[in-house]
């Protein structure tokens, strides 16, 4: 024992970081080109794993020598598959959706040639005279990348990879000092939980580490139930010695000696991942038994959730761990007193965690200069749907949503309109346009009748119905109820029941009454987090779109054309051109048929509203209309044959 | 020994009860349905028993609280009312009331408190959501009716006290959730037919034997004597 100690955890660091430095980025090899491929979950979906194959395939054909190096994910799912190319000689440049024939002429031309091919260039990763940088793009400058800083430039599969840009110096920093201390920089640092509430960190762990109890456990949320959600899959898949990292902090700083990742099955990458990240973290000595020659031991452990919703809600993730019916239970107590096997333990989300390694390097006065005042750091956001760059960002707290939805994601793509955009997740809420200055941080959203929640985001334009979409959310929300408590799994289905009901046009006016004030009691009286937060789109919606629902109810109109039974098309008889048989060989049902003088109409007993007819019309007639409320279409008999 | 303020009156309290008890014992009628006697960590799913406590946020579930001394509880607020008879309306908006043919009628806890919060019992502003699934328990002794069931789970809490292996769970999650039988135990061993607890303490009359030409060969048993004070309440 004493020999262990004769070394500090610093100099014992010191001498596995020399290691990993001559196992990771050898000098000498600078002269050959590197190709980094992102092969996160995302990228694969989009073929980089034959992006990868023909890289391969090429460079073996032309004798050249190369090295490939998988890596995460950069969070441009609009650009996958990505490809950076570090060819000695020029800056380092990323190429967007490379498909297995770009890259096999990449080489040809770029290896071999030495031309970079503008045409399939994003953006160069540094400064150059020849190529317009990544800072020169706002999805690229106005994003402040902190958690994600490694992410889609290190090969998570390879420990080294990760020592070498600094990673785990922090655990060793934090070892050598007492827990304390630590705790009080991650209090001081205003670190508020990324699980969703906002709980303050530091806070937790100071309760944690006060419970008298001796076998307590730190948890790492990775369950990540939120449909359009996916950052903490990208970390896992992207950088998981971070998180081991924040995980062992934390852990030490409570007086744990197990830890476990919670991780849904459906993310068998992020499994594999991090099992392979807790072996080699295990085997250099900075996880498992006396960690870094200190008296500090922690076992980690992957635990694979069956992936249900409800099983994120913290006491009911406990109750599955323990092999139970995954229902929320009663808090308090809260798991920081009586969690897993009833002892004390720390539930962190992905990001919470992730963070960590950064305020022990920095401090925790530089994290307090990033982002807003009551939510310091970054926030890191999945946005979908309309936009025209969608995917993830890390954007300082405080980033207003007008600014990222606009300059960061590119805006709303075909020059549509914007309408609004849900944040949260399916619990979150609906906000206008109106709402575009509200800046993203914990308090402002919460305010406006959102939440940050997961950090799921989707921008709509003027083609979504509002009322459509709160039914959309109602309906994953009330699928995913427990069951347990009365408010949440009748008053869920109740309101999942009259929404329907006013999509397709069979709304009363005392619907409106009905759904505020059970929205509301399923607020206040549901027992755990899923049902306290499913009535948000009901309620966001009907505050600030409420006309929307009157059009659907006082005239059978759906003002954004989205609810089909009531809409309706028909051909416009003076567009369409006589003889163009066009519609009617893609309408689906037949319901197409010539009219009087040769022209074209619909038979509105027959449609079925796929609006095939209305792609297919060639532009120049443009004589398909869709109209709300259904009884617009003019009736055109079909003639007796 | 505690003191505490309830509806204005001081209130002593012994350790160890939680607040919806104390209530009750000071003759305090507070709406419940899922909470028992001697539960160690009440499920609070019934939503029922909100009170509101002064210096606490929003209303709370009082068969979780643990009174404390100089606590003042309000048991009849408006904000409380609403939610009961709200929580109460969702039960109605899915139960078959049919009180004249159901065995509960006059001793039946959703009338009970129907009458109390001055709720009638058919629910006019909300559909009636009756669960339409001919979801069978397929036991061999019991019957259970899911069109009546509020999910109270005292079934399987008596069942799981009296049984050392016990026989009734929560089946199915979310609006389909129903009680279920675990059958892996052959008919004939069970304790059942003998036993009866969970038909003894259904407020609603759900889950009951079934017909004896129905049933196998046993002969009902003294069940209500051997319920040994489990939910007396
Ligand atoms: C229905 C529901 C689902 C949740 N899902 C998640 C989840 O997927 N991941 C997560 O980290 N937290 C989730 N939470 C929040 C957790 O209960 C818990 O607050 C969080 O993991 C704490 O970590 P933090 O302090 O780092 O935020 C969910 C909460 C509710 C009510
Ligand atoms: S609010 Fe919904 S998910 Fe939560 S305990 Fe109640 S029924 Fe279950
Ligand atoms: S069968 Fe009766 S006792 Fe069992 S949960 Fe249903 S209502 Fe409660």
């Amino acid at each position: 024992m004493n020999l262990h100690l004769e070394k500090s955890p610093q100099e014992r660091f010191a001498a596995l970081l020399e290691k990993a430095g001559e196992c990771a980025a050898p000098e000498q090899r600078d002269t050959i080109p590197r190709i980094y491929i992102g092969m996160a979950t995302c990228g694969l979906a989009a073929g980089a794993a034959e992006t990868k194959a023909a890289f391969e395939e090429v460079l073996a054909e032309q004798h050249i020598e190369a090295d490939i190096i998988p890596v995460g994910c950069l969070g441009h799912c609009y650009a996958e598959p990505l490809v950076v190319i570090e060819n000695p000689g020029f800056p380092a440049i990323a190429y967007h959706q490379v498909t297995p024939g770009k890259a096999k002429v990449l080489v040809k031309s770029f290896l071999v040639e030495g031309d970079p091919l503008f045409e399939y260039v994003l953006a160069a990763m540094e400064e150059n005279d020849l190529i317009p940088t990544v800072a020169d793009f706002p999805r690229f400058n106005l994003e402040q990348r902190i958690v994600m800083r490694h992410c889609g430039v290190i090969d998570p599969t390879d420990i080294n990879q990760y020592l070498v840009k600094g990673g785990y110096a922090s655990l060793a920093r934090a070892l050598s000092l007492p827990p304390e201390e630590i705790i009080r920089m991650v209090a001081e640092a205003g670190l508020r939980g990324r699980g969703g509430a906002g709980f303050p960190t530091g806070r937790k762990w100071e309760l944690a580490k006060a419970d008298p109890g001796t076998e307590k456990t730190v948890i790492c949320n990775a369950d990540e139930g939120d449909p359009g959600a996916y950052m903490d899959r990208t970390l896992l898949e992207s950088d998981p010695h971070q998180l081991l990292e924040g995980l062992a902090i934390c852990a030490y700083c409570v007086g744990a000696a197990k830890a476990v990742v919670y991780v849904r099955a459906e993310y068998p990458l992020a499994v594999e991942t991090i099992t392979t990240a807790i072996d080699q973290a295990r085997d250099a000595n900075l996880l498992g038994r006396s960690i870094l020659g200190t008296s500090f031991d922690l076992e980690v452990t992957v635990f694979q959730g069956s992936g249900a919703f409800v099983c994120g809600e913290e006491t009911a993730l406990i109750q599955s761990v323990e092999g139970k019916r995954g229902m929320p239970q009663h808090r308090p107590p809260y798991p920081v007193q009586h969690g897993l096997w009833d002892q004390p333990t720390v539930i962190n989300n992905v990001k919470t965690l992730s963070t960590i390694p950064t305020i022990i390097e920095h401090g925790s006065q530089w994290f307090r200069s990033v982002g807003a005042q009551t939510s310091p750091g970054t926030a890191i956001f999945s946005v979908v749907g309309k936009v025209i760059h969608p995917g993830l960002v890390e954007i300082p707290m405080g980033t207003t949503l007008g600014t990222l939805i606009f300059n960061i994601c590119g805006g709303v793509p075909k020059q549509k309109q914007f309408k609004a955009v849900q944040i949260g997740g399916p619990s979150g809420g609906c906000l206008p346009e109106s709402f575009l200055d509200t800046p993203v941080d914990f308090d402002s959203l919460t305010q406006a009748g959102a939440m940050m929640g997961s950090g799921g985001m989707v921008v709509m334009d003027e083609e979504s119905c509002m009322v459509n979409v709160a039914r959309y959310f109602l309906e994953f929300t009330q699928n995913e109820s427990c069951g347990k408590c009365t408010f949440c799994r009748l008053g869920t289905r109740h309101l999942l029941n009259i929404l329907d009901r006013i999509t397709k046009g069979q709304g009363k006016e005392s619907d409106l009454d009905v759904l505020d004030s059970l929205a509301r009691d399923i607020q206040r009286g549901s027992l755990c987090g899923l049902g306290k937060t499913a009535p948000n789109p009901v309620l966001t919606s009907l505050n600030y779109f409420r006309s929307e629902y009157q059009a659907h109810i006082s005239e059978k109109r759906c003002p954004a054309m989205m609810c089909r039974t009531l809409t309706a098309f028909y051909i416009d008889p003076d567009k369409c051109a006589r003889g163009c048989e066009v519609c009617v060989g893609c309408c689906p049902v037949e319901a197409i048929f010539t009219a009087k003088g040769r022209k074209k109409a619909i038979d509105q007993s027959l449609c079925v509203k796929c609006g095939e007819c209305m792609v297919s019309c060639p532009p120049e007639y443009d004589a398909v209309k869709k109209v709300s409320p259904a009884e617009l279409a003019p009736i055109v008999e079909r003639p007796e044959s | 020994m505690i003191q505490l303020t309830i509806d204005g009156t001081k209130i002593v309290a012994q350790p160890g009860k939680n607040l919806l008890q104390v209530c009750l014992e000071n003759d305090v009628y507070v709406p419940h349905l899922c909470h028992m006697e001697g539960m160690e960590d009440p499920p609070a799913s019934c939503r029922l028993c909100l009170v509101e406590i002064e210096g606490v946020n929003g209303t709370v579930a009082s068969c979780r609280i643990a009174p404390r001394d100089g606590m003042v509880v309000t048991t009849q607020s408006q904000a409380v009312r609403q939610l009961q008879r709200s929580a109460l309306q969702l039960l109605l908006s899915a139960h078959r009331v049919d009180c004249r043919n159901c065995a509960s009628n006059k001793r039946c806890a959703l009338q009970q408190m129907a009458k109390f919060l001055k709720v009638p019992l058919k629910v006019k502003h909300l559909d009636h959501l009756l669960d339409e699934t001919d979801y069978q328990l397929n036991h061999p002794v019991l019957e259970y009716d899911p069109g009546k069931c509020v999910l109270c789970g005292k079934c399987i809490y008596v069942c799981t006290r009296q049984q050392a292996h016990p026989v009734l769970t929560f089946a199915r999650r979310g609006f389909e959730t129903v009680i279920g039988f675990m059958g892996s135990t052959p008919p004939s061993e069970l304790p059942c037919l003998d036993c009866l607890a969970c038909s003894a303490i259904c407020p609603v009359s759900a889950i009951y034997p079934k017909k004896p030409e129905a049933a196998s060969s046993h002969s009902p048993g003294p069940a209500d004597q051997r319920l040994n004070g489990v939910g007396k309440q």
